[in-house]
């Protein structure tokens, strides 16, 4: 018999639990495997789902546990998407997740693309280009606050400096032309990096001698870009636009600490709104059915893109 | 500062204060949060451990998150806390949902009497259904939204004279609301020592209660109400009376035209750092501050004074303050119940407010030295005999939230008009109240 390694393997397992599996089929094996996989994954995900669907049809709320929970149908559902409010959290949303991702594609790709010129002190720029996104969302939204004062902020005497304003004359945070601008800026900042990474490791994936057959071929620089470098690029591009989209679209953490969902409601986005639905509010069922809205809002986008993603990918 | 000495306190602590003999000393945890009155209270505290043999352990958190962990903890049943020092709004949710023990009858046995306390702090501190004689809390901090300025520059001679010049009056402390917006305005963007001050801070904050801890203290003065009638719910003409509209736009114009650039979102903390930068002239904030305040090496003593929230209409302050109750997830009520009934004590509650906690004994406040015993010790007592809270509901999150939103909206985001702000505001709380089955 030759030694492969199932021989050895069969050889290393103890004689009991070699009889007590000797009976058992491949694919019972395989279930035992992936069987405490398939119950964590209903435990943590698909019973809160389900629990969660039911709740949206009900009056329930988790702070008073003494009062039953009453059948409403879809009472909770008509008042959300009837709710005018609502409707504004969802532009701020959009407004966030539009520019942000695509000020973050436009600026990540220009950098990967001139980090990939071989030039000195290459890595040492990657380091520092990489440096915000390795920092808590909680910090940069605390430092950025500062940046921001328009007393004391670097932001605004750098605005100030370049426009001739009077640094107190504008506020990022407090006006609300200037609030969702200002979190975009800070969510670019922190996070522009992390696109730059996936293009540049798209770029890099480019053989060279295609661009030297193009070379050959007289091709210009610019056709190069457009016929060589975007093509191959695309499919990391977009795999960096789903992951910015669905991060930002349950965006919390930063905005909260910049802005706290003002001024009004200026900068409340969606996951702001929910979390005082539920957990400031305790309205339980109207957050879950809140919930399941803006589940099934990424679902559905999401597997549209995927589908355009591996179609892009085929080509 | 305060006239009534800390010996004769002690004597009268180490010889009046009588506790049971306990079997078995417990780990007591006393919740609340985190600011100046807290560090009084540990101080206070270790008398009691003294005493009692218990131990006293102290979760402090501060205030912007002070409510939501507060409230988690009591609606997931948690033991964090034995003793909880809950803000007034808590205590309709406390007594319903069941958080709170009641304490009739050990206030009965123990021959505690509510007498003994401050009515107003009584009716907003300690009791559900408001008014009623069921007790879930003793009234644990007296407070109060009030105000305190610059006296050094309200005093300065080439100030006054270009006050009188600008506005025909002389500077003094407030009496009105409108006298106080115009002296904000006087100060507002004025230099002062080669630097420019701005005229007040007051609360914008959005995330938790700030805005509407601040405009409530417009809107009272002007004869706010929440309901036509009480407990009937009937809020249409009383939240959006023209009063109400009118205390809005003023709270409006004076964030617009007299506070410091980039105040949009600030409460307490935000309030203290522009007085103490040397920022602003005036600044609104809670009475448990002003003994920290009025100790602050710069801006302190002779630079500070006070002054309860001005009337207009009418006196009205926002009322802040906390009762303290033991909470009935915990396995030491005993202790805890040792803990209310010792600090319920006169002589107890006479060191509570000299070391820098607001009592709202009557054997405190009635004092003949009370008010001289502190420079703010008068302001608090009249702050305190016209003082109004926010709804006590159960669903006091939502309501409040609600009026966060409406009132920032307008005020701070510039949205609508202050009729339209109070319009949706009583739509917001109807449908909170009809959830609720109260309509």
């Amino acid at each position: 018999m030759t030694d492969t390694i199932a021989n050895r393997a069969a050889k290393a397992t103890p004689q009991k639990v070699a009889r007590k599996i000797k009976g058992l089929s491949d694919r019972a094996i395989a279930w035992i495997f992936v069987a405490p996989t398939i119950f964590l994954l209903l435990a943590i995900n698909i019973f809160p789902l389900i629990w969660t669907i039911q709740l949206s049809f009900t009056n329930y709320k988790a702070n008073r546990l003494n009062r039953e929970p009453e059948f409403i149908g879809l009472r909770n559902y008509e008042r959300i998407l009837t709710d005018s409010d609502i409707w504004l959290n969802m532009q701020a949303t959009a407004h966030f997740l539009f520019w942000t991702i695509a000020l973050q594609v436009l600026i990540g790709f220009t950098l990967a693309w001139l980090i990939n010129k071989k030039f000195k002190g290459n890595d040492l720029w990657t380091t520092i280009i990489v440096l915000p996104m390795m920092l808590s969302p909680a910090v940069v939204g605390n430092f950025w606050k500062f940046l921001y004062q328009p007393q004391i902020g670097l932001f605004n005497y750098i605005v100030a400096f370049f426009t001739g304003k009077d640094p107190s004359s504008f506020e990022m945070l407090g006006s609300v032309q200037l609030a969702p601008w200002s979190i975009v800026i800070v969510d670019t900042w922190m996070w522009t990096p992390f696109v730059m990474l996936i293009c540049l490791a798209g770029l890099r994936s480019i053989p060279d001698y295609i661009y030297e057959a193009a070379e050959v071929d007289r091709a210009s620089k610019l056709r190069q870009f457009f016929t060589i470098t975007i093509p191959m690029v695309l499919p990391f591009l977009m795999l960096a636009v789903l992951f910015r989209g669905i991060e930002n679209f349950k965006m919390f953490d930063l905005v909260v600490q910049l802005t706290g969902g003002g001024p009004g409601s200026t900068t409340e986005l969606t996951s702001i709104n929910l979390k005082r639905e539920a957990f400031e509010k305790w309205r339980t069922g109207y957050a879950s059915a809140y919930a399941i809205i803006l589940f099934v809002t990424v679902f559905g986008l999401a597997s549209i893109y995927v589908k355009a993603l591996n179609k892009v990918k085929e080509r | 500062m305060k006239k009534m000495t800390s010996a004769a306190v002690g004597a009268a602590l180490m010889t009046s204060v009588s506790l049971p003999t306990m079997a078995m000393a417990e780990d007591l945890t006393l919740c609340w949060a985190a600011w100046d009155p807290a560090n009084a209270l540990v101080e206070l505290s270790k008398e009691f451990e003294a005493q009692s043999g218990h131990s006293m352990n102290f979760e402090f958190i501060p205030w912007p998150n002070f409510a939501d962990r507060m409230l988690n903890e009591l609606n997931s049943g948690g033991k964090l806390c034995d003793l909880l020092i809950g803000d007034s709004q808590w205590i309709g949710g406390g007594a319903e949902n069941g958080h709170y023990v009641k304490l009739n009858d050990f206030f009965d046995a123990e021959g505690i009497s509510m007498d003994d306390f401050a009515p107003a702090t009584v009716y907003a501190y300690s009791t559900w259904p408001k008014g009623t004689p069921n007790y879930y809390a003793l009234p644990a901090m007296g407070d109060a939204n009030g105000w305190f300025y610059r006296k050094d520059w309200f005093a300065d001679a080439d100030i006054q004279a270009a006050y009188k010049e600008a506005t025909g009056e002389d500077l003094r402390e407030p009496q009105s609301q409108r006298e106080m917006l115009q002296i904000a305005q006087f100060f507002q963007g004025r230099e002062i020592d080669g630097k420019t001050v701005y005229g007040a801070s007051i609360f914008t904050e959005r995330g938790s209660e700030g805005i509407t801890m601040g405009v409530t203290s417009a809107l009272y003065p002007w004869g706010f109400k929440y309901e036509n009638t009480p407990g009937s719910y009937d809020m249409e003409g009383a939240v959006n009376s023209a009063e109400a509209v009118e205390a809005l736009e003023f709270y409006k114009e004076f964030y617009e035209t007299a506070t410091p650039p980039g105040y949009t979102n600030s409460y307490m903390g935000e309030s203290l750092d522009a007085f103490k930068s040397g920022q602003v002239a005036m600044a609104m904030n809670w009475f448990a501050f002003f003994p920290g305040l009025y100790a602050d090496p710069n801006t302190g003593g002779d630079k500070i004074d006070f002054f309860v929230n001005p009337p207009q209409n009418q006196a009205g302050s926002t009322l802040g303050g906390q009762g303290i109750s033991v909470v009935a997830y915990s396995d030491k009520q005993d202790a805890a119940l040792e803990y209310i009934k010792w600090f319920a004590n006169p002589e107890v509650q006479a060191k509570w407010w000299e070391l820098g906690g607001y009592s709202a004994h009557n054997s405190v406040l009635n004092d003949p030295g009370f008010k001289d015993s502190a420079p703010f010790a008068g302001d608090f007592l009249d702050a305190m005999g016209a003082v109004q809270d926010f709804w006590q509901e159960p669903a006091y999150a939502e309501l409040l939230l609600a009026m966060q939103k409406r009132i920032h909206d307008y005020v701070v985001a510039d949205q609508g008009t202050a009729q339209e702000a109070l319009d949706k505001l009583i739509e917001d709380w109807t449908e909170v109240f009809e959830d609720e089955g109260k309509l």
